[in-house]
């Protein structure tokens, strides 16, 4: 069973009693439980079940500029009280920081509204096995199909967050994901493709079978790759991969690279940075959302923000140390975005697939190649050669590279934009990258 | 060493009968239990950003039956606790029975001290340092605008009860200390990361004023990086420099050669076990027999010891790395490359200290014999698609080379090939083969372990390079 509310807040008061008893002239505390049952399938037979069962503690203690931070698993009252002495000893001798401080009291969450975020329905693992059973026989129906590797998570997670000034709230979440790796295998090659579904809700989770056949299809689609040459090309992302363009802009945008000024958006604010078409949005409170929230890492409130605004940035990211350090007030993103999307734009997939004769399409991209304080970007890549809309053959060993200056105002979003993940876009073209290939 | 049962209703007795019972019908398990101490002290901006510390204290019950794992973790150690996750196992594995059979082999090599790297360093004299490294950074070139750098040191002891009462313990100390500069000149910003680490106390990577080193080297790379022009774009010969650029060998070779991804055929490498799959001046190995490295262990996490696996020698693939559980089926033995991050992760076969070894060739001669190409000396992460063999790598350090002369240097860029080829194209190996700084954590399945790498200079004919330059 997830541990209630009032276990989670009897832990936390405890701490922040203790602490101030100390000398602490402020603190925060986060407690946290989290129950994850995942089962684990290949090739159509079981092979592992994993249970586990989490508490966290996280303390933050104060004198007056001065901070410093411990976290343990050990729940225990004498742990506790070791650990919160021995994060005070280390709070007093940490140099003073001036925008070391609690959030602004007027800026904490006041009134918590239910965004849906938790589902108390069990799936036991006999059910999950079956649902894994339909799942991975969907998925190997295609004999090109030589290794199936599935696995259905169930998580329950309840946490409390309270500070001295009087801020105690928090509530249960659940998620339920059911994920597929399918290996396709020909005289030529061998590869892997994946699929799969997360949702907040059981019910909304997709079905077995669907999941299992886009899997495999996404993965036999793959067979018999080649290298293309080295050109300029117009790319097409897909949607899996055009929302990590969200992602680099997210952290090229958070206070702290702004106040660090490792950020290639730096001072950016009310200039173009994207196309005049590009609209990009954070809401927190999407009903059932995967990245919602009724208050950030710190208490804060958190209120939808329009980042981009016809191609124009208007927010960035901002919690309260950096936001001190900038003259701005917390918009709640302290632990970053929420639900982060771009809005849809006006093109249909198909016409944005034959907007030009010959344009690459990439399905999945490997390697760590953004750099947020050149904007540089450069990634290893697989995808498809499209020629006139359709998928002529795959290709892969290739990587694509820009930067994202100029790449953000080549942007052209088609108008299929599904809110499935806590980031989410439409698929996406940029025209003008380089490919290196042959 | 932890005392894991002198706080806890849960005598040694009780946790000896519970996993002897539930593992009774089992192929294999363990009890594993685990406390962790681990600090982490950074410097940016000009502040004390943060000080943390953390403790961690669980266990993870592990219960195999021919393929089939099942694995139960809590963070309380109690009877309760550990008869539920009893509970938990056999509920799994009920309608399976198998036969425990393994014999671990005994050592008395340890490969690091049992120390508290946190404790042998006072607080004051750790933000000393950080506060040295930034005015020493600041001094140095008005061009430095943003300095960070950090600690993170931890110790970990961990005790491995298997059924019958067998008992095995590690003690494992492991540090880190990087720095990372940010320069600006003429509207350009650049940034150079270089760290130094390992399974010994702060002190001993410190002495002699060390971190001054440290310093010059990422603020050289970040200098470097000033100048640098866009990477050029396609199929060209590559020299790599020695040590952390070794991380190729990790990605291309290293990840496709564990034992899990070639019992379930999709790795590249399954079916070409004996075969020759690099060019003969070619020999890796997999240490985790290397003093104080921070990839070494002295046990693994299902306590096996450590030892030095050959996988290509002169070229011909020769050994896969092992946990307990694939070899099993495999029908071989554990290379003691059984890991896991902690107590919350099941064990996987991984690497440890991967390295290639020398051969008899100089850097200029690789160089030298270069028309076009480049030169990467150092670089950031890396990635693998197993099932394709495709990998990927960023330079953060390159420079072009003309006519067997380096040039000048060029935008990071990512590097891309193809595993089990990759290793064909490498047509010289140098014989100056370098550890890496002690800098790296390999990912795999969700679950971060520090590793290390090792390399000569080498050189790839052939390797397709990411840069923008037609």
């Amino acid at each position: 069973m997830i541990k209630d509310q009032e276990f989670l807040k009897s832990k936390a008061s405890y701490c922040l009693d203790l602490a101030k008893k100390m000398g602490a002239t402020d603190a925060s505390v986060t407690v946290g439980h989290s129950i994850s049952e995942t089962v684990n399938f290949r090739n159509k037979s079981l092979e592992a079940s994993d249970r586990s069962d989490g508490l966290a503690l996280s303390i933050e203690t104060y004198l007056g500029k001065r901070r410093s931070s411990i976290s343990s698993s050990n729940l225990l009252d004498e742990n506790i009280k070791t650990l919160i002495a021995k994060c005070f000893e280390t709070t007093k001798i940490t140099p003073e920081d001036e925008f070391n401080s609690l959030p602004d009291k007027n800026l904490l969450a006041k009134q918590i509204s239910s965004l849906n975020l938790y589902d108390e329905t069990r799936f036991e693992n006999d059910k999950k096995i079956k649902y894994l059973k339909d799942l991975e026989e969907s998925a190997s129906s295609d004999n090109q199909i030589i290794n199936t590797e599935s696995s259905f998570t169930e998580n329950k997670s309840n946490f409390i967050l309270a500070n001295s000034d009087g801020f105690c709230d928090g509530y249960k979440t659940s998620s339920f994901a059911a994920s597929c790796v399918t290996v396709a295998k020909d005289e030529n090659s061998m590869e892997r493709d994946y699929e799969f579904s997360s949702k907040r809700h059981l019910s909304d989770i997709k079905q077995a079978t669907d999941l299992g056949n886009k899997a495999a299809k996404q993965t036999i689609r793959k067979l018999s790759p080649k290298k293309i040459g080295s050109e300029k090309i117009s790319i097409i992302f897909d949607r899996r991969i055009s929302k990590g363009m969200l992602n680099a802009f997210a952290s090229a945008i958070s206070a702290s690279a702004i106040a660090r000024g490792t950020s290639f958006l730096k001072n950016k604010i009310d200039e173009q940075v994207f196309a005049n078409s590009i609209n990009v949005i954070d809401k927190p409170d999407i009903i059932k959302g995967m990245g919602s929230q009724n208050f950030d890492s710190e208490g804060v409130n958190s209120n939808t923000l329009q980042l981009i605004e016809n191609g124009i940035l208007k927010n960035y990211l901002v919690d309260t140390y950096n936001g001190k350090k900038l003259n701005l007030k917390s918009n709640g993103r302290s632990g970053g975005t929420t639900n982060l999307y771009f809005e849809k734009g006006s093109i249909s997939y198909e016409d944005l697939m034959k907007k030009n004769s010959r344009s690459l399409y990439i399905t999945e991209t490997i390697g760590h190649g953004s750099n947020i304080v050149t904007g540089d970007y450069s990634v290893g890549a697989t995808g498809f050669l499209v020629e006139d809309g359709e998928f002529k053959y795959p290709v892969n060993e290739i990587t694509i590279a820009g930067n994202f200056k100029d790449m953000f105002k080549n942007i052209i979003l088609a108008n299929d934009l599904e809110f499935e993940y806590s980031v989410n876009s439409p698929t996406m073209m940029i025209e003008g990258m380089t490919v290196a290939g042959k | 060493m932890s005392n894991f049962f002198n706080k806890s209703d849960l005598t040694r007795q009780d946790a000896d009968k519970i996993v002897s019972e539930t593992l009774k019908n089992c192929d294999d398990g363990e009890l594993y239990l685990e406390e962790s101490k681990s600090e982490s002290i950074l410097l940016d901006d000009n502040k004390i950003k943060s000080s943390n510390y953390s403790s961690d204290l669980g266990f993870g019950f592990r219960a195999i039956s021919k393929e089939v794992v099942a694995y139960s973790y809590s963070n309380e150690i109690s009877k309760d606790s550990l008869k539920n996750s009893s509970e938990n196992l056999k509920s799994t594995l009920k309608s399976i029975k198998g036969i425990y059979n393994h014999e671990i082999p005994k050592t008395n090599k340890k490969f690091y001290e049992d120390i508290n790297p946190i404790e042998q360093k006072t607080l004051d004299s750790k933000l000393e340092v950080l506060n040295k490294v930034n005015d020493f950074l600041r001094k140095k070139d008005g061009s430095v605008k943003q300095v960070t750098a950090s600690f993170a040191g931890e110790q970990k002891s961990i005790e491995i009860i298997r059924s019958g009462g067998e008992a095995l313990t590690d003690v494992r100390p492991l540090i880190r200390f990087n720095v990372s500069v940010m320069l600006e000149k003429n509207g350009r910003k650049e940034t150079g990361v270089y760290g130094i680490g390992g399974r010994q106390s702060y002190d001993d990577y410190l002495k002699n004023d060390n971190w001054k080193n440290v310093c010059e080297e990422a603020f050289r790379i970040a200098s470097v990086n000033l100048e640098s022009k866009p990477a050029p774009a396609g199929e060209m010969k590559v020299v790599l420099g020695p040590g952390w650029p070794a991380i190729l060998i990790h990605e291309a070779i290293g990840h496709g050669l564990e034992g899990d991804f070639n019992r379930k055929k999709t790795s590249a490498f399954h079916d070409l076990m004996g075969e020759k799959v690099a060019s003969e001046t070619v020999t890796i190995v997999d240490d985790g027999t290397i003093d104080n490295r921070r990839g070494s262990l002295t046990i693994d996490d299902e306590g096996t010891p450590t030892e030095r696996t050959v996988l290509i020698e002169n070229g011909i693939l020769k050994n896969f790395m092992q946990d307990r559980h694939n070899a099993r089926l495999m029908n071989t033995r554990s290379t003691g490359s059984g890991r896991r991050e902690n107590y919350r992760h099941i064990v996987l076969p991984r690497m440890r200290n991967t390295m290639m070894l020398s051969g008899n060739q100089t850097q200029d001669e690789m160089i030298k014999s270069v028309d076009k190409g480049i030169f990467a000396v150092s670089f950031g992460g890396g990635q693998v698609d197993i099932t394709s063999g495709k990998f990927v790598f960023n330079c953060t350090e390159a420079y072009e080379i003309n006519n067997g002369k380096i040039g000048s240097p060029i935008k990071g860029a990512t590097l891309i090939g193809d595993g089990p080829s990759i290793l064909k194209e490498v047509s010289m190996v140098g014989n100056d083969m370098m550890l890496d700084p002690g800098i790296g954590t390999c990912g795999k399945a969700g679950q971060g372990v520090p590793v290390g790498v090792a390399q000569p200079s080498i050189l790839i004919d052939k390797m397709t390079v990411g840069g923008t330059k037609l």
